[in-house]
């Protein structure tokens, strides 16, 4: 459960969002506009911000998230905007945003985004391996093995099961394996990304019996121990 | 007010004089010449005014030193005499002498009196003084010796008639100067105006909202034939632009209203005729898809715009195109095996660096191999390749598909155009326009070609050259 403020000068769209949110188990605080969602957010803590690039009231999304920054205040901070150009997500994941997200978006993409912002890890340790059930992922040697038996992976698919075991029993949307994995930052035609995602799956699913990589209705995949 | 905000579409008042470039240049025209006539005067009147003057001066100054010479010599008397020999020889009766001793008492000399305007000894004076039956001008030069004055000095009548004369002329000549300058700025003023009303004309025309005009030249290819030329270079790629936009709305229009009449009709009718929550629930989740679709396609007309605007060569960077390349491969390897295709690669390892917008390229070559595959039947062959062809880096595209027919070809660059042959498979039609723009973006051009000419099908070729760095 993360603590959230949202700011939003839409309506329409903060309920939306708000409801959501609160449905997955976050608490939610609202601000309609830039000056009071700096109020809020330099005099209370949150996990995680999600903004409006634009905001009414003087203060917009990269000029809140500037000052935040200036201040010291380093909660991740998710960018909702209507503006799409390449050079804006840049302007403000510069401004010291983590994430950025188009509208209009789908409500699980934007989940999605927020879980895997909120549960970064916090220890700066690095990790060595990871771990899902009986499959494991060694950072340092580059090797994946199930159930002890070593498994051939290419380097992509590698960076991609990478991907989704960081952020195991998390939703991870094919934008985001596709912004993450191939630094891409467009929407292919056609769903290239499932091709890669079954791919991998049929290599570590083979000999098996219970899958490990899920596919969750309407917004990505999931990795987790449980069928 | 002058500075009163003008109208939109009224023509604007020639402007005031001083306003008025061509007076401007005419006043500095004026401005040059005269300075240049000064000049040419000033030296005219040194070299013949100024030159007797000066021979005056140096005479006066000459026959004084004489004359104290032979004062030291012979003393007063020998100065008497030497002062009364010149007279005497004096036939033009030009020289003014007069010696007077320390009581004012007149000892020799052509002059009746001590002139009262004389100051110092050693000084130089022009005054009037009463000679040879007249008043005259002189110069005139003052020596004292002990116990005497002298003037030495010459009568200066005939010169001061001469330099009014010289005055006079110049006088003359200075107002013909004034009037050939005035005449000439005038003429320079008419001719830059002349010079100007075509273009004045045209910018006039198209401020009042037709862009078809453009300035004439006059083919003398001097600097106001290269001003139209720029003026009509800039036009024509505002011309293109509007082209462009009109092109956009026109697409919105079309390919944008009828997916979302399609969307709004379905929705529509499951609200009026759903049996059941079930029915319902899946109209709206069909609903949903098309809205995705459309922002989607509006995306990506985003994306053609700020393409063809050029609003993106800011984010240039210089990029290793194979690297970008391979990557690209890679991606669309897996999707091309999954339909049983083959992706073959044919990149050098180094390629001259291309500056250019990384994302931009990656989707043209994503929508190419896209393209390919989905067009491409099982079995096929896709190939990416890059060359450097010297002047151009190429990136093609090819694939063993159906290929498109030449006279299909120039419209599949467009934007919302579909073979009727593939309506049934998703995507916007918009691929190969973005395709393009980003090639023009990047100083190229996109090119369809046959893959393999002569055979059937021919599969198609789409080749992508790249301006080098």
């Amino acid at each position: 459960m993360m603590r959230i403020l949202l700011v939003e000068d839409d309506v329409e769209v903060a309920r939306f969002v708000k409801k959501g949110l609160q449905e997955a188990g976050h608490t939610v605080e609202h601000a309609s506009n830039g000056r009071d969602g700096l109020f809020l957010a330099a005099s209370e803590s949150f996990d995680m911000l999600v903004l409006d690039r634009m905001l009414p009231g003087g203060v917009d999304g990269v000029r809140l998230v500037e000052t935040l920054r200036q201040q010291g205040n380093r909660s991740p901070v998710l960018f909702l905007s209507a503006l799409s150009a390449v050079d804006e997500r840049v302007k403000g994941l510069k401004a010291g945003g983590d994430d950025y997200l188009v509208k209009p978006f789908a409500f699980a993409e934007l989940l999605a985004r927020v879980e895997a912002l909120g549960r970064r890890p916090s220890s700066e340790a690095p990790v060595t391996k990871l771990k899902v059930a009986d499959l494991e992922l060694d950072l340092l040697s580059r090797t994946v093995t199930r159930s002890g038996r070593k498994i051939d992976v290419q380097p992509r698919e590698f960076r991609l099961l990478e991907h989704l075991m960081r952020h195991a029993g998390q939703v991870v949307t094919r934008t985001m394996l596709l912004e993450k994995v191939w630094d891409y930052h467009f929407d292919p035609q056609t769903n290239v990304i499932d091709v890669h995602v079954s791919r991998l799956r049929q290599k570590l699913d083979k000999g098996f019996d219970k899958p490990l990589i899920h596919t969750v209705r309407n917004a990505g995949y999931m990795i987790r121990a449980e069928g | 007010m002058s500075d009163a905000p003008r109208l939109p579409g009224l023509r604007p008042t020639p402007p005031r004089l001083l306003q008025s470039a061509g007076f401007r240049f005419a006043l500095l025209f004026i401005a040059i010449y005269s300075v240049a006539a000064s000049f040419l005067v000033a030296v005219l009147w040194w070299a013949t005014a100024g030159a007797l003057d000066r021979q005056t001066i140096a005479s006066i100054r000459t026959d004084a030193s004489t004359l104290v010479e032979r004062f030291r010599e012979s003393g007063t008397p020998g100065l008497v005499e030497a002062i009364e020999e010149r007279l005497a020889l004096d036939a033009q009766n030009e020289t003014i002498y007069l010696l007077v001793a320390a009581d004012g008492r007149r000892l020799a000399g052509n002059l009746r009196d001590w002139p009262t305007a004389i100051g110092e000894d050693g000084t130089w004076f022009r005054t009037r003084i009463q000679h040879d039956g007249g008043v005259a001008e002189a110069r005139v030069h003052r020596r004292d010796l002990p116990g005497l004055r002298l003037l030495v000095g010459r009568d200066e009548s005939e010169r001061v008639q001469l330099r009014l004369l010289l005055t006079e002329g110049v006088a003359w000549s200075l107002g013909a100067v004034l009037i050939f300058a005035g005449l000439g700025a005038a003429l320079i003023r008419r001719a830059l105006q002349a010079r100007m009303r075509p273009a004045v004309a045209t910018a006039l025309g198209i401020a009042g909202g037709d862009l078809s005009h453009r300035v004439p030249l006059s083919g003398q290819g001097d600097e106001f034939d290269r001003l139209g030329a720029t003026m009509n270079d800039m036009l024509d790629r505002i011309a293109s632009l509007m082209a462009g936009l009109r092109g956009v709305s026109d697409a919105i229009a079309h390919d944008l209203r009828t997916p979302i009449a399609r969307a709004r009709a379905k929705l529509e009718e499951s609200l009026n005729t759903a049996a059941g929550e079930a029915e319902l629930r899946a109209a709206m989740e069909e609903g949903i898809a098309d809205l995705d679709n459309i922002s989607r396609v509006f995306q990506a007309l985003l994306r053609i715009a700020e393409a063809e605007a050029g609003a993106r060569r800011a984010a240039f960077a210089p990029l290793d195109l194979p690297e970008v390349l391979r990557d690209a491969a890679e991606f669309y390897e897996a999707m091309a095996e999954a339909h049983e295709q083959r992706l073959e690669t044919d990149l050098p390892e180094h390629l001259a660096h291309v500056v250019g917008d990384r994302d931009l390229l990656l989707q043209a070559v994503a929508n190419l191999l896209d393209n390919a595959i989905k067009f491409t039947p099982p079995g096929g062959v896709i190939r990416l390749e890059a060359r450097d062809t010297g002047a151009r880096i190429e990136v093609a595209v090819s694939d063993s598909g159906p290929g498109l027919p030449p006279q299909d070809r120039a419209q599949a660059l467009d934007r919302f155009y579909r073979a009727d042959s593939s309506r049934h498979l998703p995507g916007s039609g918009l691929g190969l326009s973005l395709v393009r723009a980003v090639a023009q973006l990047h100083g190229g051009e996109a090119v369809l070609l046959d893959a393999m000419p002569g055979a059937d099908p021919p599969g198609l070729r789409v080749v992508i050259s790249l301006a080098k760095l």
